[in-house]
């Protein structure tokens, strides 16, 4: 809707003060209508370790202009030197439609693990044994390691374990069995 | 006769003068001479490089340029790199690689950055161009790893894979295996950008071995430093080497060999990688540090005197970036070091640890790059993040260094005086501009008045593009800069308490300009609205997620505003959160 007069006020150059009939001007952060603390606004949930940075003061979008990819590096090479690392893996469930990630270095044995996952993906594990595997359930743990090969979660003692998963995978059904009975 | 003239050298010999004419400047000029020069001319270009892809349809590009070969689009603005553009703003290549899958058969780069990217775009890239030989991904997002299978199985021919930056959907690492035995003709790699997953190594090494025209190769994060000798000694020729992770417990004999790997790469002259470095292993570098030219340690997390103990094998080096570790002695004396050895120095970047602290106990500081400043006379482009500055620094740091062509000074609170005397950095910045006539980038920072951009209206006749943030009082700051910059292309601003007064005042210089991005000023909504109406050469387009602009008074301030010129009229895959100013298009969404 255009109004000449607000036009020849608009073009106006004026040097003095902000005349009533300007709008109030912004106070650079405050006036910022997202939250001060979501630095993450507009964002996927990609970078989920941003949200671990330390807010010691209000931190403002964007700034200082540092690329993302950048945050991300630097801020898991400092959880890295700082915690020893926490060890992140992909959970998968035959059948499930997503994958989750947990991280290896909270548990303290196999236990508390199969207890998380059942946990996660609603679904009972059953008994380990050295001989036989996971029996009395269709569901079987396995993971990947360094080496690419899949094996029975379980076999090897815990600290070699957790230095060695890539990635979790709980089979279903037939395969499964056919990885317990392949024995050791 | 003036007809016979323009005829005097058949069409041939122009075609061949004009094939030695290779920047878009001169081509541009060359076709104002005359319309026949035009039409050849048309005729025989090949590339063609599109700072903003919404400032020409594809369709209009084909019809003027017949003959492309190589296209390179930019997309996002550059505030898109902090956040402050939302998801689905834009910058969609797949109506490009459509359009041109039928008018370019022949077309053989594409180079893209910011741009949206999906596995159908690159799909479609592999199925269209049979001659297709470089694809640039540069800070790019939308696709995973099965749009690059697609490009590694098709594109036969390709010498030059590049994704630096990008954020890719690491889905599985084997589609390095879709190369096919055949493709020997890669000359340059850089997957540095993919996830930790692994990539299939095997599949690495088999592809590194059978290229032997490899010049630059860049790992990702996940290779392991033991596996660098395996791939450095297949590819001895290599000139660009990025590492993965440079951190293993010291074994003696994984040293020697890595040693022996890096000395037997003769032509190695620039380094980069370095996630998670053990200094133990640093030493492996020393064969090749005196032919370095390039040095980027901006992920390294070494401490001072090991980034010392190395750069000062590096007599030769030329481009440093490195990141700067808050410690507990004085980090401006590893500069100093860097001054006295690194003579050739002409770009350096410091990157902050840690941006979001507060220490106190700075570690660098303005002494470090005045010390640089003195020692590299060929200083051209820094790019530097502290916490204190003062005027005296900035004004010794422009009479060391006239030949500043990008200065980039980030401090990292807002609004920081100098330290000294706690003035604003006015004096400070207007020195740089003063004394660096060649200056085409500036970025500024600290606490800042409209007399800064007075000195920069008056001295930064080169400007080309400029970054404000949290600085100047009122419209007249703009006002200086947007009547004074003759050569500005791009102007970027960010919570500065600029109104309508200056931009509508100028508005024709909007015209000349590539783009004005502004967010969190006071730029009215009434305003916008009057310069989408009154200047159709533009698209004014306003970004707001909240509300519709239109739900509040005219005289409200807009959340974002980006201002671009366009000969394609608003475009129309605007996202419910961005409004065209244009008066054809229905604001209401």
């Amino acid at each position: 809707m255009e109004n000449s007069v607000a036009y020849e006020k608009a073009t106006e150059l004026r040097l003095g003060l902000p005349g009533i009939d300007e709008p109030a001007v912004l106070s650079s952060v405050k006036n910022n209508k997202r939250s001060l603390h979501d630095e993450k606004s507009g964002e996927n949930g990609k970078s989920a370790q941003n949200e671990t940075a330390p807010p010691s003061k209000a931190q403002i979008v964007g700034w200082p202009p540092v690329q993302s990819y950048r945050k991300n590096n630097f801020q898991q090479a400092k959880k890295s030197e700082s915690e020893c690392g926490g060890i992140y893996v992909k959970v998968s469930m035959d059948g499930a439609p997503y994958l989750r990630k947990i991280d290896l270095k909270v548990y303290k044995g196999y236990p508390e693990l199969l207890q998380v996952l059942e946990n996660m993906f609603k679904f009972t594990i059953g008994d380990y044994s050295e001989r036989e595997g996971y029996k009395g359930s269709d569901y079987e743990p396995t993971y990947e390691d360094k080496d690419g090969d899949w094996m029975l979660v379980g076999d090897v003692p815990w600290e070699m374990f957790i230095r060695s998963c890539k990635r979790l995978r709980i089979m279903k059904g037939s395969e499964a069995r056919g990885l317990s009975c392949s024995g050791v | 006769m003036q007809k016979e003239m323009a005829y005097s050298f058949p069409d041939e010999v122009l075609k061949h003068v004009f094939s030695f004419i290779q920047s878009d400047k001169d081509r541009n000029a060359v076709s104002l001479v005359c319309k026949s020069w035009y039409e050849i001319e048309r005729w025989c270009r090949r590339k063609v490089f599109i700072g903003n892809c919404y400032a020409v349809s594809p369709r209009m590009v084909i019809r003027r340029f017949p003959e492309v070969r190589s296209i390179e689009l930019k997309g996002k603005p550059h505030f898109a790199d902090f956040n402050l553009v939302p998801d689905g703003w834009g910058g969609y290549v797949l109506q490009w690689i459509a359009e041109m899958a039928g008018a370019y058969p022949w077309l053989g780069e594409i180079r893209l950055k910011r741009m949206v990217v999906t596995d159908e775009s690159l799909e479609l890239i592999a199925k269209s161009f049979k001659n297709f030989k470089v694809l640039v991904l540069f800070s790019c997002e939308g696709f995973s790893t099965d749009g690059l299978a697609a490009i590694a199985a098709s594109c036969k021919n390709l010498r030059e894979l590049d994704l630096r930056e990008s954020e890719v959907d690491d889905l599985s690492g084997h589609w390095l295996a879709q190369f096919p035995e055949t493709c020997t003709s890669l000359v340059s790699l850089n997957i540095s950008c993919l996830g930790s997953d692994e990539v299939s190594f095997s599949a690495l090494e088999r592809l590194v071995d059978r290229c032997p025209n490899l010049r630059s190769l860049q790992l990702n994060r996940a290779v392991t430093l033991d596996k660098i000798a395996n791939i450095l000694r297949r590819a001895p020729q290599l000139v660009d080497f990025g590492t993965g992770n440079y951190a293993a417990e010291l074994q003696p004999d994984v040293f020697s060999n890595l040693a022996g790997a890096f000395s037997s790469c003769k032509e190695l002259k620039s380094l980069s990688g370095f996630w998670d470095v053990v200094p133990a292993y640093l030493p492996a570098l020393y064969s090749i540090c005196p032919r370095l030219t390039s040095l980027n340690l901006s992920y390294a997390t070494i401490q001072s005197p090991d980034l010392i103990k190395l750069v000062s094998h590096c007599p030769r080096l030329q481009r440093l970036l490195f990141l700067i570790q808050v410690l507990d002695y004085v980090e401006d004396s590893g500069l100093e070091e860097l001054a006295s050895s690194c003579k050739d120095l002409q770009e350096l970047r410091v990157f902050p640890s840690d941006p979001f602290g507060v220490e106190p106990n700075v570690s660098l500081t303005e002494q470090g790059l005045v010390a640089v400043s003195l020692g590299c006379p060929k200083l051209q482009s820094v790019l530097y993040f502290c916490r204190r500055m003062s005027n005296a620094a900035l004004v010794t740091i422009a009479q060391n260094c006239p030949n500043l062509t990008r200065f980039r000074l980030c401090i990292i609170e807002p609004k920081t005086p100098d330290y000294l005397t706690l003035d604003p950095l006015d004096a400070g910045f207007g020195a740089i501009v003063e004394h660096c006539k060649d200056l085409r980038r500036l970025s500024l920072s600290g606490l800042l008045t409209d007399h800064v951009f007075e000195y920069i209206g008056t001295y930064g006749k080169k400007l080309e593009m400029l970054s404000v943030a949290f600085a100047g009082d009122s419209d007249l700051g703009l006002h200086h800069v947007l009547s004074g910059c003759e050569s500005l292309r791009k102007l970027e601003i960010r919570d500065c308490p600029f109104g309508d007064k200056a931009l509508l005042a100028n508005a024709a210089k909007l015209e000349t300009m590539r783009s004005l991005w502004m967010s969190s000023c006071a730029v009215s909504f009434g305003a916008c609205k009057l310069l989408g109406q009154k200047m159709p050469k533009l698209n004014v387009e306003v970004i707001d997620e909240t509300e519709p602009p239109d739900s509040r008074p005219e005289s409200y301030p807009v959340d974002k505003l980006y201002i671009y010129k366009s000969v394609a009229g608003p475009r129309f895959d605007m996202p419910p959160f961005v409004w065209s100013m244009d008066e054809a298009v229905k604001i209401l969404h």
